[in-house]
């Protein structure tokens, strides 16, 4: 526990990584997936689902033997444990369907080095027990998943006319192939962080002015 | 990283840890991960190898119409073996698909070649009996969607493929007429694939994986076909 923040709820606690920490909008953490695969609505969620999977379990058994594990050799053995988990999720995805697997590709093995996952470990589940360490990464996989899902629904709706492949303009559709593209990527995330700064800046213009005749008056 | 600030202050002096601590640990967490590692491999290599096959299948049946049953086979300078054994050396991968009936449909194989973006591999069906390709499909791509992407859905593209000349010399050693992908709209031969315009080096790249692949196996498997009739 650090000292001065005060202990959160267990809702607080999983709705961090969708809202306050969300990985991609707020923290921006976890990019080279999320600019990758995300060409179509199927593969953001894939990924996120595969990301999600090895975050809890990682989480979980980080949290397990946290007591064991002496600091100088835990880097080594978080990334162990994480590398473990993303070969099964890569063998369980090959298993489930090899259209997904041959999509996301390589991205699935870089899971290994996705920084919100040896960051949730590092910075929370060797600090807490199971419970709180899997309700604290399960927030953090769906808030990726979101993240993820708001670029891909996007990309693919724009950059093929279709969601979940399925068309929605018809025929005449002309799409925006660089939507699918990687600059579409960096686009629609751009537009994606300007839309959420905008709201924050928004409801902090709208705190500021109170909190302004308040200091005034003292 | 995650947001919280941690102030720097040194941590109390606690007992220093063990070498033997540090090995134990890393060597019972590594044994862990092993075990699941080994576990997840051997729970899913059925499931994966169904797969892989059901993918193929489906692909060969899509460039073959009418085949409703598959065998593969290497064919090698020693003739033609079952795919089931090892891999001869030299041997060159074919999919032999069957009809209702049991008789040869035609002979689907694989052929790859780089692309714009990254290596294109593609499937063909060859006719034994027009000596001939007569059916073509994308394994695997990435091109550029809406451009290179074309080569599955431009039906001129397409056209190249109802018939293909990929005959032997007399003396079966090699393609009489390589096969070749010529400027868009400059095809005058039947052993010629007509670029689409726009898409040039993925048209190419098709080219090239099928002359690559149809001239290391059609001379090792022309006079062994007479075992594949039989064989379904």
């Amino acid at each position: 526990m650090i000292p001065g923040q005060h202990e959160l709820t267990p809702m607080e606690n999983f709705m961090e990584g969708i809202w306050k920490q969300n990985p991609i909008f707020v923290m921006v953490l976890g990019m080279c997936p999320a600019l990758a695969v995300t060409v179509s609505a199927r593969n953001a969620i894939a990924m996120g689902v595969a990301t999600t999977f090895v975050l809890v379990c990682s989480a979980l058994l980080v949290s397990l033997i946290r007591k064991l594990v002496p600091k100088e050799v835990r880097i080594a053995t978080y990334i162990v444990i994480i590398a473990t988990f993303v070969t099964v999720v890569d063998y369980l995805i090959a298993a489930i369907s090899l259209e997904v697997y041959e999509a996301l590709g390589a991205f699935i093995q870089l899971i290994v080095v996705n920084c919100i996952i040896l960051g949730r470990a590092e910075a929370h589940a060797s600090k807490h027990g199971p419970v709180p360490a899997v309700t604290n990464a399960l927030g953090m996989g769906l808030g990726f998943s979101l993240g993820l899902f708001a670029l891909g629904s996007v990309r693919e709706i724009l950059g093929a006319g279709k969601l979940f492949g399925f068309s929605l303009f018809g025929p005449d559709f002309q799409p925006w192939v660089v939507m699918v593209l990687p600059p579409g990527g960096f686009f629609v995330l751009g537009a994606w962080l300007l839309l959420f700064n905008w709201l924050r800046n928004r409801k902090s213009a709208e705190a500021a002015p109170a909190a302004g005749a308040k200091g005034q008056r003292t | 990283m995650s947001g919280e600030s941690r102030p720097m202050a040194t941590p109390p002096a606690g007992p220093a840890t063990t070498s033997t601590a540090m090995i134990a640990t890393l060597g019972l967490v590594a044994t862990l991960c092993g075990i699941l590692i080994v576990s997840a491999y051997q729970g899913t290599l059925e499931a994966v190898s169904a797969n892989k096959r059901i993918v193929l299948e489906r692909a060969v049946f899509r460039v073959i119409p009418g085949a409703v049953r598959m065998k593969s086979f290497y064919a090698s300078s020693a003739g033609i073996v079952p795919a089931e054994g090892p891999q001869p050396k030299e041997g060159v991968l074919f999919h032999a698909a069957y009809d209702q009936a049991g008789q040869l449909k035609g002979i689907a194989a694989e052929g790859a070649a780089a692309g714009y973006a990254d290596v294109v591999r593609v499937l063909y069906a060859y006719d034994p009996a027009r000596q001939a390709i007569v059916g073509f499909g994308v394994v695997a791509m990435r091109e550029t969607p809406g451009i290179g992407d074309k080569i599955l859905t431009d039906p001129a593209f397409l056209k190249n493929f109802e018939a293909l000349d990929v005959s032997l010399t007399a003396d079966m050693k090699t393609l009489a007429n390589a096969v070749k992908t010529v400027k868009h709209g400059s095809k005058t031969q039947p052993w010629q694939i007509d670029a689409i315009s726009g898409a040039t080096v993925t048209s190419k790249a098709v080219g090239k994986g099928i002359n690559d692949s149809a001239q290391r196996l059609l001379p090792l498997l022309v006079p062994n076909l007479g075992r594949l009739e039989t064989a379904g």
